[in-house]
């Protein structure tokens, strides 16, 4: 609101502002806030020489040009060069200027959210070096001021905020989940215990479509003797307000997180199997609440692997089929982790390949970055994912292997749409499938 | 042949003072503008350090990852000739060098002169090959601007008015060699205004690339 009465200020009183324009106002502000020297440097590189367009599984699969990253960037770029340089400025005072307007706006909204999920690939190829895909992270904070979120977003944002869960979830979904995995692990699901090592958080997908990631870190954690639990004052790590692109609403998120964990005293938090969730609380969370945390924050795999590590994971059998592995984007290429998951893979599977392109330079499911929260995104997110499936056709696996349960959704309903037979799993439940069982 | 004698002084005078003033303050202007703006103070728990990854990146962007030349081979490579090219022949041809003596007292061994005509000739082909490639590609047409080709003509004639002068094809030489002067003003004079900054501030954003992705434990 504190942009709206600068808006109302500024504004001569020459005539009055319509609403649509206050929002524009305050959708520009929000735009220039996100500038700074990054984004000065990139877009004073930029040559205009379309590799970033290679890199990109929405213009790849759909051959459409509009669709080249760089593209995508417009109103920022506007903002930049209108209010951050001289020259920019100099074009102002003889009106050569060109500006962002609503329509625009309107127009770039399925550039900036449908067609990109944030995958950051574009980023590692841009000979110039933009990060191409933190500029569209920060375009997305000026577009939900500015009054262009898809609708999609917007619900996921609001449940989010409402209920803790933008799939609307609540805890006693969650504790039917617990009870069922009590009965059929015979151990007990920790809640609300103080003092453990870790807080563990789930995603909505996971507890709704893979229930069987609980009871798998259930078993390990049990196995490994590691002491964890479950919050009811926090269950959710997803942050959708970070999909949108609103950092007040992903800042409460995190809040949420955070009290959480000082509630229970816990050292460590552990994020699922989930991409965004991982660098929402791992990476921009501490920025989005202006403070370092007074925990440390993993993901599951990174915990997993370092249990591997220390002996503490104790393993039998092999898996015997062609398995396969996608690396999710945020776990990978945004947050390094690409090492832990293919330790665990040697773990226990005995006939492991890699896709041709993987770790930082993996392609992208098609559903990252809040695409899958946005129906009408569906068409495009089936196109982008055309690009996985040719990665997976080229080494043909039984099986494919994931650690997040959006790509996993997407992995599992691509497959289906093309009709190729290889089920989806994810690496945790297949670790704990093959503990030594104690005597 | 007077009036092209003056002209070529005027290039080499008052117009190349003119022009060195502008691209300087002008590119001093642009790099104080990123580096004044920073960046926010970053509290989450870094993996690894900045600097390194980002001096890394600097330079390894310099060539392509083996995935995307695969799928723009054209786009890397022709993009690499003219490149390489373009700065063989400023930095080795002889009367460059002694212009930059002249300027700095720096000096270095130049080409034999037939090794630059030749780079010089591959240079101009393979600008012109951008260009077609520019208004063929579709995804280089539609975020292509006016700007994009007034840079490539300032750079082509730049290359082109060098070649001719070096070979005495426009008469009287004065003429030819106060145009290829003056285009390369030119090109100094609009390099803190378009794209031709990226001679600077690539190295820029290449290092703030590198530094964000390496904090986080991979190399970009």
């Amino acid at each position: 609101m504190s942009e709206l009465t600068l808006a109302q200020d500024r504004t001569t009183p020459q005539r009055d502002a319509t609403p649509s324009e206050l929002t524009l106002e305050r959708g520009l502000a929000a735009f220039r806030a996100e500038v700074d020297g990054p984004v000065a440097a990139f877009f004073s590189s930029c040559v205009h020489c379309g590799i970033c367009a290679q890199a990109c599984p929405f213009y790849l699969e759909t051959g459409d040009p509009k669709y080249t990253p760089i593209l995508k960037l417009e109103p920022l770029r506007r903002v930049w060069e209108n209010d951050f340089t001289l020259w920019g400025k100099i074009k102002g005072k003889l009106g050569l200027q060109q500006q962002v307007t609503d329509e625009m706006l309107t127009e770039w909204e399925e550039l900036l959210y449908d067609s990109c999920s944030m995958c950051g690939r574009c980023s590692m190829v841009c000979p110039v070096g933009n990060d191409l895909a933190l500029m569209i992270r920060k375009s997305r904070e000026g577009m939900v001021q500015a009054g262009h979120a898809p609708e999609g977003l917007i619900a996921a944002s609001v449940r989010a905020i409402k209920t803790g869960s933008p799939m609307g979830l609540q805890w006693k979904t969650l504790q039917v989940q617990i009870e069922h995995v009590q009965t059929s692990s015979g151990l007990r699901v920790p809640v609300d215990q103080e003092g453990v090592e870790y807080l563990v958080l789930l995603s909505s997908m996971e507890i709704i479509n893979f229930p069987e990631y609980l009871e798998a870190i259930t078993k390990i954690f049990d196995h490994a003797g590691v002491t964890w639990t479950l919050s009811t004052q926090c269950f959710e790590a997803t942050n959708a307000g970070i999909q949108i692109g609103n950092k007040d609403i992903a800042a409460q998120l995190v809040e949420r997180v955070v009290a959480a964990a000082q509630t229970l005293k816990v050292p460590k938090v552990i994020s699922p199997e989930c991409g965004h969730a991982f660098t929402a609380i791992r990476w921009e969370g501490p920025n989005l609440i202006g403070r370092p945390y007074p925990f440390r924050v993993f993901h599951i795999i990174e915990v997993l692997d370092e249990l591997r590590a220390s002996g503490r994971i104790k393993t039998e059998g092999m898996e015997t089929d062609r398995l396969s592995m996608h690396d999710p984007c945020n776990l990978a290429r945004k947050s390094g982790v690409i090492d832990q998951q293919r330790n665990l893979m040697n773990l226990v599977a005995e006939n492991f390949v890699e896709l041709k392109e993987h770790g930082k330079f993996q392609w992208c499911c098609g559903a990252g970055g809040g695409v899958s929260s946005n129906e009408r995104a569906e068409p495009l997110k089936m196109a982008a994912f055309k690009r996985k499936k040719a990665q997976i056709e080229e080494v043909n696996p039984e099986r494919m292997v994931t650690m997040c349960a959006t790509c996993r959704t997407q992995l599992e309903e691509g497959l289906e749409e093309f009709n190729m037979e290889i089920p989806v799993v994810g690496l945790t439940e297949m670790i704990a499938e093959h503990l030594v069982e104690k005597n | 042949m007077s009036g092209s004698m003056e002209f070529l002084l005027w290039t080499k005078g008052p117009m190349f003072n003119i022009a060195i003033t502008i691209f300087a303050i002008g590119l001093l202007v642009r790099i104080a503008e990123i580096v004044m703006l920073g960046r926010k103070k970053n509290f989450a728990e870094a993996r690894a350090g900045e600097w390194l990854p980002g001096l890394r990146t600097m330079l390894t962007r310099t060539v392509a990852d083996p995935g995307t030349f695969q799928r723009a081979p054209f786009n890397v490579v022709v993009g690499w000739i003219w490149h390489i090219g373009f700065l063989i022949v400023l930095l080795l041809f002889l009367p460059h060098i002694a212009l930059i003596e002249s300027l700095t007292g720096l000096s270095w061994p130049a080409l034999p002169n037939p090794i630059i005509s030749l780079v010089t000739a591959v240079t101009l082909v393979a600008l012109l090959a951008t260009l077609v490639h520019r208004m063929t590609h579709p995804v280089k047409r539609r975020i292509s601007t006016v700007e994009d080709y007034i840079v490539w003509a300032v750079v082509f004639a730049v290359v082109l008015t060098g070649w001719l002068a070096y070979y005495r094809l426009v008469h009287p030489y004065p003429l030819i060699l106060g145009m290829h002067i003056l285009a390369a003003e030119i090109m100094l004079i609009l390099l803190p205004f378009t794209k031709l900054t990226h001679i600077f501030t690539a190295f820029i954003a290449r290092w703030y690339n590198g530094a964000a992705f390496g904090r986080k434990g991979v190399q970009s």
